[in-house]
């Protein structure tokens, strides 16, 4: 296969770099308890570092393939890394880098919950970057599964009664999905011999087996992602853990097991034919509305932000159908709405966190003039919201507009207007926490210091998910390389 | 039917049962018991179509893939098992509670 050739002819060992450094870091950080925060910070800096390292190259000669310890499919783990893959590395270093910050500051007095936080944070950075980098279905099932173990002991991080019960519902949901997914590797492995996504993508048909392993890998992965009506465990996990825990769950892991799907859909199944791009885009509208709606209804702020993410999970779900006429737009659209939502998203749950720090509660109707006590933290808040509406300029006004582009240019009117619909109740529940922000609220409350780095945080996250609006050109290069949606282009299919 | 086929089916047939009772019983340590239970269907799935193979010649990467995910499985229950007690220690009761997001509604 060329595919196999082209690994042996650009074996580097680099493309290992961002799947080492935080794995290094996590058992260094699990056996060296006293130093876990330094060696946290150092290996999250060698994970950006080795991102940043990968994208010229990738971006001068194309596609990397890398077979581990020189071990070939189907008996080694070969590694593989697009502009698809690299703009998700990119993403997960870049909001990782802003919560691992936070997290420096904010379990600074918890001793104890620190030396759970770091080992369990690299292990789900690994978990990440080894998903978005892996070649076949079954390592990609294995780093589904360490993302959400490191995921579902992270989110119990808090310790109360709603943390632990948040947790162990997200543990048996993730358990489940990953079970229907292993069940559907083993059926695809059966019919077409082979788990290498590349081999699969040549020899997959309309076999009954293929449709079996397409039901059972699809709701297994839908469920993890939390797309509408799969929902219901992801606001109480994430609304309940420590801030940082709820950033990197609603910014990265829920991407984990979207990306996982997307993979598998563009190289495998979108290209069938199944039929089944309507259903989806009507179960993302549906996440689009019930989510805002339900996030207009919440009385504690980190449950709005965890219904906003419900809804936002939706409008990836909308490519589908927009993708089937053809265009590439709807697709570059999603990732992009995908990686600005992580960076709007990290940086909203990092100012609840303040919020919640500075007036010991996350009451929305009680914030209480914040505006003027943590200007930082709720300028962080807005401009993140500003991005979640997409509004220009801002990377989810770039997303939804490709989506927009993708509707309009199809002349699908019913899918633009629910884009439309969603940023208008995005704004809708924004809004209704910058207003309480300005607010006096009746009972005074009482005012615990929050540190600098904290505020700044959240603060460049938010400004960055702004910057995606502004420079268009370089990412859109970057999700080019190797054409990652040319598959799915002809997805109208045999 | 070969046996080979027969063991998948079996494994199939785990699994469903296994479905059926993690969705059906609220106490956690069913539910684990449950997901246990899945597990074996999918790696006896998994073993079982390994020597339905064209050569007669049994597979061994699906071998190489139990093992596997025995591996995480073991992982996974000792998570939830001790994940369990502490809910159990934390609000006294076997079985979680309904979302407090849904009951507000």
């Amino acid at each position: 296969m060329t595919s196999t050739l082209e690994a042996a002819l650009t074996a580097r060992s680099d493309l290992i770099a961002p799947v080492l450094a935080p794995l290094v870091g996590a058992l260094l950080s699990f056996l060296l308890r006293r130093w876990a925060m330094p060696i946290g910070l150092i290996s999250i800096i060698g994970l950006v570092l080795a991102v940043l390292m990968l994208i010229p190259e990738a971006l001068a000669t194309g596609p990397r393939w890398l077979a581990v310890g020189g071990w070939e499919a189907p008996l080694g783990i070969v590694l593989h890394a697009d502009g698809l893959s690299l703009a998700m590395l990119f993403m997960t270093a870049a909001v990782g880098l802003a919560i691992s910050l936070y997290a420096a500051v904010y379990f600074h007095d918890q001793p104890s919950r620190a030396w759970s936080f770091w080992p369990l944070w690299l292990l789900l950075l690994t978990g990440l970057t080894a998903l978005f980098l892996a070649a076949d279905i079954f390592n990609l099932y294995v780093t589904l599964e360490l993302l959400g173990r490191a995921a579902a002991a992270l989110t119990a991080l808090a310790g109360g009664a709603d943390a632990l019960v948040g947790a162990m519902r997200y543990l048996l949901v993730s358990l489940l999905g990953s079970l229907a997914y292993l069940l559907g590797v083993a059926l695809l492995y059966h019919a077409y011999g082979t788990v290498d996504l590349g081999l699969l993508a040549d020899r997959i048909a309309g076999l009954p087996a293929t449709w079996a392993a397409l039901g059972l890998m699809s709701a297994g992965l839908l469920l993890k992602t939390a797309l509408f009506p799969l929902h219901f465990w992801l606001p109480p996990a994430h609304s309940n853990a420590p801030a940082p825990v709820s950033a990197a769950l609603s910014a990265l892991v829920v991407k984990g097991s979207f990306y996982l799907w997307l993979r598998l859909w563009l190289e495998l199944f979108g290209g069938l034919g199944l039929g089944v791009e309507t259903f989806l885009g009507l179960l993302g509208a549906g996440a689009v509305i019930w989510g805002s709606l339900q996030a207009l209804r919440q009385t504690r702020l980190k449950l709005l932000v965890a219904y906003s993410t419900v809804a936002q999970i939706g409008y990836l779900f909308l490519a589908f159908p927009l993708a089937l006429g053809g265009a590439t737009t709807a697709w570059t659209g999603a990732i992009y709405l995908a990686v600005s939502h992580a960076l709007a998203k990290a940086a909203m749950f990092l100012a609840a966190g303040n919020l919640l720090r500075f007036g010991g509660h996350d009451r929305i109707a009680d914030l209480d003039r914040v505006v003027q006590r943590l200007p930082l933290s709720i300028a962080a808040f807005a401009l993140a919201g500003v991005s979640i509406m997409g509004l220009p300029p801002s990377g989810g006004f770039i997303g939804k507009w490709l989506l927009l582009e993708a509707a309009l240019s199809q002349g699908r009117w019913g899918w633009a207007l629910v884009i439309l619909l969603g940023g208008v109740l995005a704004a809708t529940y924004v809004f209704k926490v910058l207003g309480y922000a300005f607010t006096q609220s009746e009972t005074p409350h009482r005012a615990r210091p929050v540190p600098a780095v904290m505020e700044w945080a959240a603060l460049s996250l938010a400004a960055s998910a702004i910057l995606l609006g502004l420079i268009v050109a370089p990412p859109l290069a970057l999700l080019a390389i190797g054409e990652p949606f040319a598959m799915a282009t002809g997805a109208v299919g045999p | 039917m070969t046996p080979a086929t027969l063991y998948a089916l079996t494994g199939v047939g785990l699994f469903a049962i296994g479905l059926y009772a993690f969705i059906r019983h609220a106490h956690l340590l069913r539910k684990i018991l449950a997901f246990n239970v899945m597990g074996s269907g999918v790696f006896l799935v998994l073993i079982g179509l390994a020597r339905r193979t064209p050569t007669g010649l049994t597979d061994p990467v699906p071998q190489a893939m139990v093992i596997t995910g025995i591996v995480v499985a073991v992982a996974a229950t000792a998570l939830a098992l001790s994940l369990m007690l502490r809910v159990v220690a934390t609000i006294g009761r076997t079985e979680l509670p309904d979302d407090p997001a849904r009951r507000a509604e």
